[in-house]
Parts: structure tokens; C-alpha cells; sequence
């Protein structure tokens, strides 16, 4: 197994009567992309910040290389690179400027390469005030990742992103995770969840209700997966035929759709039964539960199982 | 060293770039001191002996009291601290750097004050320039020290108008900027010792034109230096990074000690 690079224990955080985080566990392992979800007040933000050195915990242990972000702040600031959900530069700074700025903070010299590479080069002499809400994140971003740290933590990263944009985003990220760039990502978007990360970990109200990886996640619902088949005589229409594991059979245009539990053996007892009936499949489409309906089914009817 | 210097280029060009700094660091005590010099000049011959002090204490008092707190207080609440903090930018270069670079803007206005009073306005030159360049130096800090502190407890922009105008609005009526002390029944003159800009005029006139003062001049030196070091260590202690997210070391309401040297200095006179 990787070694665990940010280490999560018993961290709680509480504000006023809010709990806002109760007592999660949960590590990040070398090179690995790990995805925080969870609907708006769940805990993600906190739970980065807190890492981050921006909040104190009331309980629990934070490390992040061995490092505790609540006392070695110094020694924080060059193993991570943030960036933060709601974080603003000064209106007036240039883009150049801003790199200049971090760059010379973290001692290291300034990498104009990404500004470019992240659709800013034509922005450089541009205040920070006169830049779109995509190119501030986008600048966010080449602050963040600028001086190479090897943890990487990112909030709703793409937010505000344009699609071409947020492709190069991602394209980034998977760069740096080949350059064993190990990442914490906070998002709502459940494609790129699905997409990018190597385990994720939902919170619901302050607590993990699951971890792993998205097709372990996925796999573990209630939700049923979706067998669409046309064929060219449409043979499977006008009989009713009873197929292992299948709940639930609906029409759709010129498509048979099965609901099944068990699709292995769904999908070959359609196969066999078509073949039987001297018909030939057109298209066989099999649509697993996507993260997004998982997620739905863990935040919206509290399924955790 | 390099990240301190980059970040003290910066935040004095912006002191430039940006309109409303610009307004604030030149326009508006530049503006104000050829209005007002020329008027007091007409209606009162005997200002023009103190107009060169009388407008850099102005000049100080309305650039740090007015226009340092503010950009603090709003770049705390839009999230800039927080940039900062993650990127390792030091709570000391927060708070040190602006005052700087206003100090050395305020120096650029207040060398105009100087290089053009004489002519416009029939102003004598100090005549111990070791001891203006002082008590400049002085009365730099000790308001610099105040602005920034104020920027620091505020909670909003509302109030830092409120907690600035409590101290420049009376310091333009009694701290003998437009009016000299002597002209203020006595009591007055006494209460007017809990304003730093009193204390500045008091020091301007002593020790760089040698006029005569109702208190030693230097008792106001080292109440204004007391004062700037007392503001500017309170505005460190209570320095928050974060507006929802309280992590100074002490209650804003700790700011109230930085009367403290001015307090004392009523008694003393």
C-alpha cells in the first residue's frame, strides 16, 4: 500500500452549536487523487481548511507529510498548494505581479509557462479586478501548483470554468498526479469526481458516510443498472420474456430497457434469448449507476449501506 | 529578503495605480492643502508661520487615518488575508508594508508641502531641519501605527469611516492644525492632548521652529512615539486573518489601550 500522505483522525470542528465535522477519519495516499463530496454544509470546506491551517480543530489529529498544519504552518506552505473555494487577490495586482508576488514567497522563481498554459498569457499585464471569474480561478490555480508542491488541495476547482477550460483543468491535474502530485479535491461536480479521482469519501452532515473508490461506491447501491437493447426485428417487444435479476422492463423509442440487479447473467440471458429468436442485436447498451446517483441516493434517502 | 521587496514594489505601486489610493495618498491632501493654505493665508496672515507643519500633520493625519484602515479592512473581508496566509505571506508584511510605502508617499507630499509653501504661501522654512525630519519621522509612525490598528479591529468599512473621524474630525478643530492651541480656551487646549495630531503641532513647532509651546515638545515627542509603538504592537497582537474565523491573540476591544500614552500626556501637561 501507498504511504498515507494526509492523515486525517477524529477531526472534529464545531462552530458555536454547528458541528460542522464529526469525527472523520480518512487518509490520502502518495499520488492519489482523493475527491471530498458532499452537499452544500457537509463539511468539505472545513475539512480542507483545517488542513490547510486556516481553522483550529476542536478535536482529532491533521498531518499532512508528518507535518501538523495547526503548528508547522512555515513548514506547511511549501508541501501544499491550495486553492481555496472563496480566496481573492488585491483588485490592482497584475497578473505577472501576482506571480512575482507567491513565487517570491515561496522562493522559487516565477513560472510564467503556466499562466500560459492556463489561457493567461494574453492577460499578464491585466489587474486582477479585470479578469472574468474562469480567468481568477485559473490564476488561482497557477498560484497554487507555481512553486511544485508535492500536496495539491483544491476547492470546486472548476467552478465558474468554460469547457475548454476546464478540460486543460483536468489535464493538469492528471499531469500532475504522473509527477506523483498527490491531490485532495472538494467538488459538486460528480462527473469529475467520477472522472479524476482515485477514491472519494462522501460527507453528509459533518460525517463520512462512505469511502472508496467510485465504482466501489457505485457498486454498493440500491440503484439498478440499466440493459438497453434494439434489434433488427424487435423481438424481444411483443413476448414477455423473464430474465434473471431483471426488476423493472420499459420501452423506449425502438429500445427494450431492463432494470436488472444482477447483470452478468441479465445481459446473457438477453444474448441467448435474441439468438434464440433468429433476431440480431442493433445496439446493447449497459448503464451503470453513475456517482451522481449514488450520491443522490446517499444524501437524498440516507442510504449509506 | 527578495519576497519582502517584491511585496513593498507592489503595494507602492499601487499606492499609484489604483484610483483610489491615488486619490487618497496625493489628490486629496495635495488638493486640500492648496485650498485650505490659500484661504487660512488670506483670512490669517499668522498661519502662513505654520502652515509647512500645520499641512504635513494634515496631510499624515488624513492619509493615515483615512486611507490606510480601509483596503485593510476590505481586503480581510474578501478573502485576501486568507490568499496570503497560504501562500506564507507573514501577518508582519500585512501590516508593515502599507504603512511603509504610505509613509513614503505621505514623504513625497509632504516634500511638495515644503518645496512650494514658501512661495505660495509666504511659509518660513523650519529652521532645525535635524529636528522637523524627527518629529516627520515620528508623527509618520505614530499615525501610521493608528491607521493600521484601526484597520485591523474594524469590522467593516462603516466602521472604519466611525473610528477615523472620531480621531481626524476633532484634530482638524482643536488639534491645532487650522487654529493654533493658543487660540483654544485651556481646557480645551488640555483635552485636545488625547489627539495625536495636538501632540504633533506641539512637537513641529518646538523642536523645528523653536516657538514656543505650552507643553515641552518633547514630552509630545515621546508621547507620539509611545503612542506608535503601543498602536502598532496592538494592531500585531490583534491581527486576524480570517473576518469569520477569529485567530488573534486578544479582544479588538484591547485597542482602546493605544490612548493610553495620550491620556498620561493630559496630566502631564
Amino acid at each position: 500500500m501507498e504511504e498515507a500522505i494526509i492523515e486525517v483522525k477524529g477531526f472534529r470542528k464545531t462552530y458555536d452549536d454547528l458541528v460542522a465535522v464529526d469525527d472523520i477519519s480518512f487518509d490520502v495516499r502518495q499520488g492519489e487523487i482523493f475527491g471530498l463530496l458532499g452537499p452544500n454544509g457537509a463539511g468539505k470546506t472545513t475539512t480542507l481548511e483545517s488542513l490547510e491551517g486556516l481553522r483550529m480543530p476542536d478535536a482529532g489529529s491533521l498531518q499532512i507529510m508528518g507535518v501538523d498544519p495547526t503548528r508547522e504552518s512555515r513548514k506547511l506552505r511549501n508541501i501544499i498548494g491550495v486553492q481555496l473555494q472563496t480566496s481573492a487577490l488585491p483588485e490592482s495586482i497584475r497578473v505577472d505581479e501576482a506571480m512575482n508576488f507567491f513565487c517570491a514567497y515561496h522562493d522559487v522563481d516565477p513560472q510564467y509557462e503556466l499562466l500560459d498554459r492556463l489561457g493567461l498569457g494574453d492577460r499578464m499585464r491585466s489587474q486582477y479586478y479585470q479578469l472574468s471569474t474562469g480567468q481568477k480561478r485559473r490564476l488561482a490555480l497557477a498560484l497554487a501548483i507555481a512553486h511544485n508542491p508535492p500536496v495539491l488541495i483544491l476547492d470546486e476547482p472548476t467552478a465558474g470554468l468554460d469547457v475548454p477550460s476546464r478540460v486543460e483543468l483536468h489535464k493538469i491535474v492528471r499531469e500532475l498526479k504522473e509527477a506523483g502530485t498527490t491531490i485532495l479535491l472538494a467538488t459538486h461536480d460528480m462527473a469529475e469526481a467520477e472522472e479524476m479521482t482515485d477514491r472519494v469519501a462522501i460527507l453528509l452532515q459533518g460525517e463520512i458516510v462512505t469511502i472508496g473508490t467510485p465504482m466501489e461506491i457505485t457498486a454498493t447501491g440500491v440503484e439498478l443498472t440499466k440493459v438497453s437493447v434494439r434489434t433488427v426485428n424487435s423481438c424481444l417487444f411483443d413476448k414477455e420474456f423473464s430474465f434473471p435479476g431483471v426488476s423493472q422492463i420499459s420501452h423506449k423509442e425502438k429500445y427494450v430497457i431492463f432494470f436488472s440487479e444482477d447483470i452478468g447473467p441479465t445481459v446473457s440471458a438477453i444474448i441467448d434469448t435474441i439468438e434464440a429468436q433468429g433476431d440480431t442485436i442493433i445496439d446493447l447498451r449497459v448503464e451503470r449507476p453513475s456517482l451522481e446517483d449514488r450520491f443522490l441516493e446517499i444524501t437524498v434517502g440516507g442510504n449509506t449501506q | 529578503m527578495k519576497a519582502f521587496l517584491h511585496h513593498f514594489s507592489y503595494e507602492f505601486r499601487t499606492g499609484i495605480r489604483n484610483r483610489q489610493m491615488l486619490f487618497m495618498n496625493y489628490l486629496f491632501p495635495l488638493g486640500v492643502y492648496f485650498l485650505v493654505g490659500w484661504i487660512m493665508a488670506e483670512i490669517n496672515p499668522l498661519f502662513s508661520d505654520t502652515a509647512i507643519s500645520s499641512m504635513a500633520v494634515f496631510a499624515i493625519a488624513a492619509v493615515a487615518l483615512l486611507g490606510i484602515p480601509d483596503p485593510l479592512v476590505n481586503a480581510n473581508l474578501s478573502g485576501i488575508f486568507r490568499s496570503f496566509k497560504i501562500n506564507g505571506v507573514p501577518s508582519i508584511s500585512i501590516l508593515t508594508i502599507p504603512g511603509l510605502t504610505t509613509s513614503l508617499h505621505l514623504l513625497v507630499v509632504v516634500g511638495i508641502i515644503i518645496l512650494t509653501a514658501p512661495p505660495l504661501m509666504d511659509a518660513p522654512l523650519p529652521t532645525d531641519w535635524l529636528g522637523f525630519v524627527l518629529v516627520l519621522l515620528t508623527t509618520l509612525f505614530s499615525m501610521v501605527s493608528l491607521g493600521l490598528l484601526i484597520g485591523v479591529i474594524a469590522s467593516s468599512s462603516r466602521m472604519t469611516v466611525l473610528l477615523s473621524q472620531l480621531i481626524f474630525l476633532p484634530s482638524m478643530l482643536v488639534g491645532g492644525i487650522m487654529m493654533p492651541h493658543d487660540f483654544l480656551p485651556e481646557a480645551v487646549q488640555k483635552i485636545s492632548l488625547i489627539l495625536p495630531p495636538s501632540h504633533a503641532m506641539i512637537a513641529f513647532q518646538g523642536l523645528a521652529q523653536g516657538m514656543e509651546t505650552f507643553i515641552n515638545p518633547y514630552t509630545s515627542l515621546f508621547i507620539l512615539l509611545a503612542g506608535g509603538i503601543l498602536a502598532f504592537g496592538l494592531a500585531v497582537l490583534l491581527f486576524n486573518w480570517d473576518p469569520h474565523n477569529r485567530t488573534s491573540k486578544g479582544h479588538p476591544l484591547m485597542a482602546i489601550l493605544a490612548v493610553l500614552p495620550y491620556l498620561i500626556g493630559i496630566f502631564l501637561a
